[in-house]
């Protein structure tokens, strides 16, 4: 389609994008952006919807063990809602002009960055509780700042996620609360979880500001509207004090409420851990792709029967 | 080899009879068959839907939103508008 607009320079088109996104106006496909626009947002929206896809994984295998029918019928339930938002975000990517398969292709072969967190093991039944609860409640954080974002698909993508996560942090919640209640055992299942997420679950936001590659411009173009730091610590003064009503502990003897500021100090994660785990050197990085390419492999066949079918009804 | 990256269909969904479709976002799909499965899966799975429709995303036509002549109104059409007349409501006895 001609655009009218090839006789601006790119300094004018740029000064116009910037001051529509001043003014809080959305940028939609097909709009002028800069270059970087656009490599930030694929890079940021493929590896949300990885760790969509690869989130699946930790609480699927509980799917069969889970206590009791209900139970089981809400894990499903929870996470056939990760394959959805993997989709609708691999749809809001591609509208910034890379395909979904090139995105699979690059999770599939190890290229592709995912969330640090679903890098480590679920042994037991409590892990699915507090994944729901912490993991979800850190994500929901993060991605109704992200609703509020420049990029309309984007956006819309995270209000539509944002509102079926508040179930996966209900559900998770719920999990942790019947356990807290339960015998010494599993009471002690539930600490036990908390206190193996809870670093994890501090890393989730990202790198300190002080050292995130990405803050200031993606700030000043709403890719975010809010730091790492922010969201983490939004993230620990809305945690800590459900933590502790359950009667469980937070695993860090220095996280306490400054009364002076109304916030909790913690302690911060060990950022070179988070490195090394979104790098691909966790514990369970291995896996994790291995299972997700025999899935995909396993599915081959089904796609296959599509593609025929498709071709008869053409 | 290129066996997932089918067409894309825009997805328009009704709440309730009465209630317009609305776009609510788009889906992979083989042929438009599937891609009234993948929408229900992707939008129905809990809101109220009684209707689904699917198109071929190559299929819509869209302005461009760099013509900002397109929508430029040529001259006042304020007349079009029910606030732009001033008689009064009820007329005085």
């Amino acid at each position: 389609m001609p655009s009218k607009v090839t006789s601006k320079s790119n300094d004018q088109l740029l000064a116009e994008f910037e001051g529509r996104i001043a003014m809080g106006d959305k940028v939609e496909p097909g709009d002028w952006m800069p270059e970087e626009y656009r490599k930030n947002l694929v890079r940021m929206i493929g590896q949300h919807a990885h760790s969509e896809i690869v989130g699946q994984l930790p609480e699927g295998k509980w799917i069969p063990f889970a206590p009791g029918f209900r139970r089981k019928l809400t894990l499903v339930a929870k996470v056939q809602d990760e394959a959805g938002h993997g989709q609708l975000l691999y749809r809001a990517a591609e509208t910034l002009g890379k395909s979904r398969e090139e995105m699979m292709d690059e999770l599939l072969s190890g290229k592709a960055k995912y969330s640090n967190v679903f890098n480590y093991p679920t042994p037991t039944w409590a892990d699915v509780g507090v994944i729901g609860w912490l993991v979800d409640t850190a994500a929901v954080i993060n991605q109704s700042m992200l609703a509020q974002g420049s990029y309309g698909p984007y956006a819309r993508a995270m209000k539509r996620i944002c509102y079926e996560e508040s179930f996966h942090i209900k559900q998770g919640y719920d999990a942790i609360v019947a356990l807290t209640h339960g015998t010494p055992e599993q009471k002690a299942m539930a600490q036990d979880a908390v206190n193996r997420w809870w670093y994890p679950t501090l890393m989730m936001s990202g790198p300190p500001d002080k050292i995130s590659e990405h803050t200031e411009r993606a700030m000043r173009w709403r890719i975010k509207t809010k730091t790492n730091d922010e969201v983490r610590q939004e993230f620990v003064d809305h945690i800590v004090p459900q933590i502790r009503a359950l009667g469980l502990d937070v695993p860090d003897p220095d996280c306490q409420l400054d009364k002076s500021t109304g916030r909790y100090k913690f302690t911060a994660p060990d950022w070179e851990e988070l490195r090394r785990v979104v790098n691909g050197d966790g514990p369970m990085n291995k896996e994790r792709l291995a299972v997700r390419r025999k899935a995909h492999e396993d599915g081959l066949w089904v796609r296959e029967a599509l593609a025929v079918k498709a071709a008869k009804t053409a | 080899m290129s066996d997932t990256q089918w067409e894309t269909y825009e997805v328009f969904h009704q709440s309730r009879r009465g209630k317009p479709h609305e776009h609510v976002g788009s889906v992979h799909a083989p042929d438009p068959a599937m891609a009234l499965q993948m929408a229900r899966d992707q939008f129905a799975r809990r809101l109220e839907c009684v209707s689904l429709w699917v198109v071929k995303s190559k299929d819509v036509t869209q302005t461009d939103y760099q013509d900002p002549n397109f929508f430029s109104r040529m001259f006042d059409k304020s007349y079009r508008d029910p606030k732009a007349f001033d008689a009064p409501a009820k007329e005085k006895e």
